[in-house]
């Protein structure tokens, strides 16, 4: 197990080095010069070219390179071009945020798409079942922004639809604040409503077809031949061997959420990584660009580094070697 | 042979039907046998047969969209049907086991041995996990298993096809049942690991004294290992006799058709005898005789009446119009390369 | 008459290789076949019989390279398949077809029967276009199909009658050696019965040559000339029909005959009951593979390997590898169970 986790960890490399690469080239891969891009236009030769020297651009690209990810190895992802703080500062001011929020997105979604998914199983074709189904469907369908801007005027500005007054107490807990992320669990709310639907959906569709796969099995027939009770034949035999694709879905959500909160982030006004990317896009702050992506492709393949771990843990089909 | 043996299952008219998009369909339709105590019954017949739809029905493991249209299924005098789906559990995996055709998937793949044969102790007896872990690895001894406190904590995809078999027995015969189901138990394992299956399920039956319910196609299985054997052909029993009567006296010509399409490998033939057509589908029963419009010796009256399962003689019933009084037809068939009269 | 060769089968192996490790390197092979050769006359039915993994199949798939053989020679008429292009290979495949286990499996389920077999015809440039038509009637009766049906498609067939399509095509291109890949495994005892007759019907009537893989003895002993036993990816015995049930030589071939259930309840049998599984055809046993469940193994067959041999006590042509079959047959040894 230990040189499983090793040998995985070792092999995370080659993809970490890709992704180094990939990120260091966004900057060559946007037409013009970067440092004319980034100096922003009207600005003097001599700016843009003691910029360039600053950036180290007039250098071969794979001395760059070479420069680039010795101090990223170091933790050291350069200054911002705006602000001047170290990228690691400006990132790490923002990351937990964008982890809590995705944290408490994954939560929601994993405990209403495993249950919705569960009944929606157990009751094959009933209305209730279709009732779930459609549901899934809209929460799908359903475009995050949307949705966010939907609970903003609905719940947040207390606009309900049809002319339906808010009870006092929702509204208590979902209003806008102007305090900022953090400082009150009901900040948090709608963002991840907005942030976990879409989730709570896909896990809700793969836990069902997963489910209606396990209980077709030979060995759930062989469950009920030996007596046992309906309900553990659901809660025993069939969701262990049914959440071991679902447990794949749910980490790269994770990933997901941590790479897709840009818009939620934006519409909430929550400063998180999102809108520390989207800010750094417009005003072409490309070393935090870089770190941002950099970090998040990072987590992306831990997380799915976990996710393969987890699942030895839960089939023991799978030979790791 | 006038001893009356003691019944411990009775089989009565039953009836399962299933849903599909096709319409209604009556998989099982009057099926009637007898399970005489600490004796093993043969359930034989090809695909679509509704062998297998038998036994599930008796277990009360029909898949959501079949049910029991009718019928009764006495097990100690005790009708099953009319259980509670609480005395049924507590009857399934304890007083009536059931093993499969595919050993390769029929235990669950994310708990060890031991502790799929521990769960139906623990159900059943009400058992520490402790005691019924040691219970399980006697039990693995019991069904030869090289091991059993290695092979306890192994889980099925660490085991051969065969050994998982093993471990299917061990499970059903954990709580020591008085009957046990064995669906086509050796279909998917290679004849010698067969044989040693057979063996098994021999050996264990003499020892604890069980009525065993063998579903099979191998007319080779049936004679090695049953006492009797029910004969069925889509969805009805057509000939239930002792299985010495079966091989050596035939009488249906549905049975008849089989043995002489058997190829064998005890002795040289000359040609099969291959029935001629194929099983009609269960959407459009012939309405005589089921088998008339394959059977050889058919009249005009078996394409209109169905013919009903009648006693001839001792412990022998058959489903034909050719042993009833008004048969006008030809009885005179071949078996085993040889002309006989089959009538009288 | 002298028997002419259609096929002669030297050394041929298969290994399959097994990836693993850090860069997914070959770090073992699977030894499916080990050095199989035997020849197979015009005109005659050969069987190869055996249980899972001992290579029948792969010897089937080798043949025709469907799977390229790591080693060994495969003659036909005369020309090595083994070295021929893939162009030339394709020519040749008209001469060989192959039959298998599920034929649903193998025909494309969204041609109609008459378009499956115009392909295959048209592949093979048997015969021009506007006669094909007639033909592919005239195939469908010959395997016990309607000409009507020729429109239809795969899933509106029984099993059986789709084991007849499959034959269909397989004569469709006039070939001289059909490869039957256990046919009539998965039909019921009433329909395989139809299908083999057919087969002998069509062998007469054409001259076919049959080479049939199958696990079931039943059918073997009803169909062949010859049969040849493997066990893990080696010959243990090839002999003539008779001969080998009734004089089998290699204690392999008695405890597979024993093992197998005699539809006669007056039957008495001596049954041998092999221990264990098959062993892992990944690491074989040294020496004779079958000796970790033979029950006259001593050291010499842990060591030594057995050839393939004939003795006084066996009929020309039949042949088995094991160090004592002279000793076990004249009952010098006894087993050890």
């Amino acid at each position: 197990m230990t040189k499983y986790i090793i040998r995985r960890l070792l092999q995370t490399i080659p993809v970490l080095i890709g992704v180094s690469i990939l990120v260091f080239s966004l900057m060559f891969l946007i037409p013009g010069d970067p440092a004319r891009v980034m100096a922003g236009e009207g600005a003097s030769e001599q700016t843009i070219e003691n910029l360039r020297e600053k950036l180290g651009l007039n250098d071969p690209a794979y001395v760059q390179y070479g420069r680039f990810i010795t101090s990223a190895v170091k933790g050291d992802l350069g200054n911002s071009v705006r602000s001047g703080r170290p990228v690691m500062d400006e990132i790490s001011a923002r990351f937990w945020i964008t982890v809590e929020l995705s944290i408490y997105a994954t939560i929601l979604s994993v405990f209403i798409g495993l249950i919705a998914g569960i009944v929606s199983a157990v009751r094959h074709y009933t209305l209730t079942d279709i009732f779930i189904m459609i549901i899934a469907l809209f929460g799908l369908s359903m475009p995050n922004f949307w949705l966010g801007l939907v609970l903003i005027q609905w719940f947040a500005l207390g606009n309900l639809p049809f002319g339906m007054d808010m009870p006092a107490w929702l509204f208590d807990i979902v209003q806008m604040r102007p305090s900022g992320w953090g400082e009150s669990w009901r900040q948090m709310v709608l963002p991840v409503i907005t942030l976990g639907t879409g989730g709570a959906a896909i896990i809700a569709r793969m836990t069902r077809s997963s489910m209606l796969e396990v209980i077709g099995q030979d060995y759930i027939r062989t469950a009920r031949a030996k007596g046992v009770s309906e309900r553990l034949v659901i809660y025993r035999h069939a969701l262990k061997n049914a959440l071991i694709p679902v447990v794949t879905v749910i980490g790269l959500e994770f990933g997901g959420f941590l790479g897709g909160a840009v818009l939620t982030e934006t519409i909430f006004a929550i400063n998180g990584m999102g809108r520390l990317t989207i800010d750094a896009i417009r005003q072409r702050d490309f070393p935090i660009v870089q770190g941002t992506v950099l970090v998040i492709s990072i987590i992306f393949v831990l997380v799915n580094l976990l996710v393969d771990i987890s699942y030895k843990f839960l089939n023991k089909r799978i030979d790791l070697n | 042979m006038t001893q009356q043996l003691e019944n411990i299952l009775e089989v009565n008219n039953l009836q399962t039907v299933f849903a599909t998009e096709g319409g209604e369909v009556r998989a099982v339709d009057g099926v009637s046998f007898v399970v005489p105590k600490g004796k093993t019954i043969g359930i034989v017949g090809e695909s679509g047969s509704g062998k297998s739809i038998t036994s599930l029905s008796i277990l009360r493991l029909l898949a959501k969209n079949g049910k029991v249209n009718d019928g009764e299924i006495l097990f100690k005098g005790k009708d099953l049907l009319k259980l509670t789906d609480k005395q049924m559990r507590d009857i399934r995996g304890n007083q009536i086991s059931m093993i499969f055709q595919e050993p390769m998937t029929s235990l669950n793949p994310v708990y060890t041995v031991g502790q799929q044969i521990s769960e139906t102790l623990i159900i059943h007896k009400k058992i520490s996990k402790q005691e019924a872990m040691k219970q399980s690895v006697d039990m693995l001894k019991l069904v030869g298993i090289p091991s059993p406190e290695k092979r306890v904590k192994q889980y099925p995809h660490e085991l051969s096809g065969g050994m998982r078999q093993r471990v299917m027995i061990a499970m059903a015969l954990a709580c020591d049942p008085e009957i046990l189901i064995a669906d086509e138990p050796t279909t998917a394992l290679d004849v010698t690991i067969q044989a040693q299956i057979l063996e098994l399920i021999r050996d264990l039956q003499n020892r604890l004294d069980m009525s065993v319910i063998m579903i099979t196609h191998d007319l080779g299985v049936v004679a090695e290992t049953c006492d009797y054997v029910a004969v069925m052909y889509a969805g009805q029993v057509v000939e239930y006799s002792d299985v010495r009567t079966l091989f050596k006296n035939p009488k249906h010509p549905y049975t008849l058709g089989l043995l002489n399409s058997l190829p064998r490998h005890d002795v040289d033939q000359e040609k099969l005898i291959p029935i001629k057509g194929m099983v009609p589908s269960p959407h459009d029963m012939p309405v005589g005789c089921r088998f008339a419009p394959r059977c050889p010796v058919a009249t005009q009256a078996c394409h209109t009446k169905p013919p009903m399962l009648e006693s001839i003689g001792n412990n022998e019933q058959i489903r034909c119009w050719m042993y009833s009084e008004e048969w006008d037809g030809d009885s005179e068939v071949t078996l085993y390369g040889e002309k006989r009269t089959v009538k009288g | 008459m002298a028997k002419k060769e259609l096929l002669k089968v030297e050394g041929l192996k298969q290994y399959f290789p097994i990836k693993g490790g850090f860069l997914g390197r070959t770090v073992n092979h699977v030894k499916a076949l080990d050095g199989v050769s035997f020849t197979i006359y015009e005109g005659e039915t050969v069987s190869i019989v055996g249980e899972s993994g001992c290579g029948k199949s792969t010897t089937g798939r080798a043949i025709l390279r469907l799977e390229e053989p790591t080693e060994g020679t495969v003659e036909f008429q005369g020309t090595d398949l083994t070295k021929i292009s893939k162009k030339e290979m394709r020519k040749f495949r008209k001469d060989l077809q192959i039959i298998f286990q599920d034929p649903y499996a193998s025909i494309n389920p969204r041609q109609t029967v008459a378009s499956v077999l115009n392909e295959a015809m048209h592949i093979q440039n048997v015969l021009p276009p506007n006669q094909r038509r007639a033909r592919i009637e005239e195939l469908l009766e010959t395997v016990g199909l309607r000409p009507y049906q020729a429109d239809r498609y795969p899933h509106e067939f029984s099993g059986g009658q789709r084991q007849r399509i499959g034959i269909a095509r397989a004569l469709s291109v006039d070939p001289k050696l059909i490869i039957c890949d256990e046919a009539v495994s998965a039909l019921d005892v009433s329909i395989q019965a139809q299908v083999l007759n057919l087969l002998e019907e069509l062998q007469e009537e054409y001259g076919l040559t049959y080479l049939f893989i199958s696990h079931d003895l039943g059918v073997v002993r009803h169909i062949s000339d010859r049969i040849i036993v493997m066990y893990l990816g080696k010959i243990v015995e090839i002999a003539d029909k008779t001969s080998l049930f009734e004089n089998p030589q290699h204690p392999y071939t008695k405890a597979l005959l024993s093992a197998i259930p005699v539809p006669d309840p007056d039957a008495k049998k001596e049954r041998i009951i092999l221990k264990g599984d098959v062993p892992s055809p990944i690491d074989p046993p040294n020496g004779c593979r079958f000796h970790t469940r033979c029950p006259f193994a001593t050291d010499k067959c842990r060591t030594e390997e057995p050839q393939l041999r004939t003795s006084d006590l066996m009929k020309e042509g039949h042949q088995a590898a094991c160090h004592y079959m002279e000793d076990i047959t004249n009952g010098k040894m006894q087993p050890n169970y």
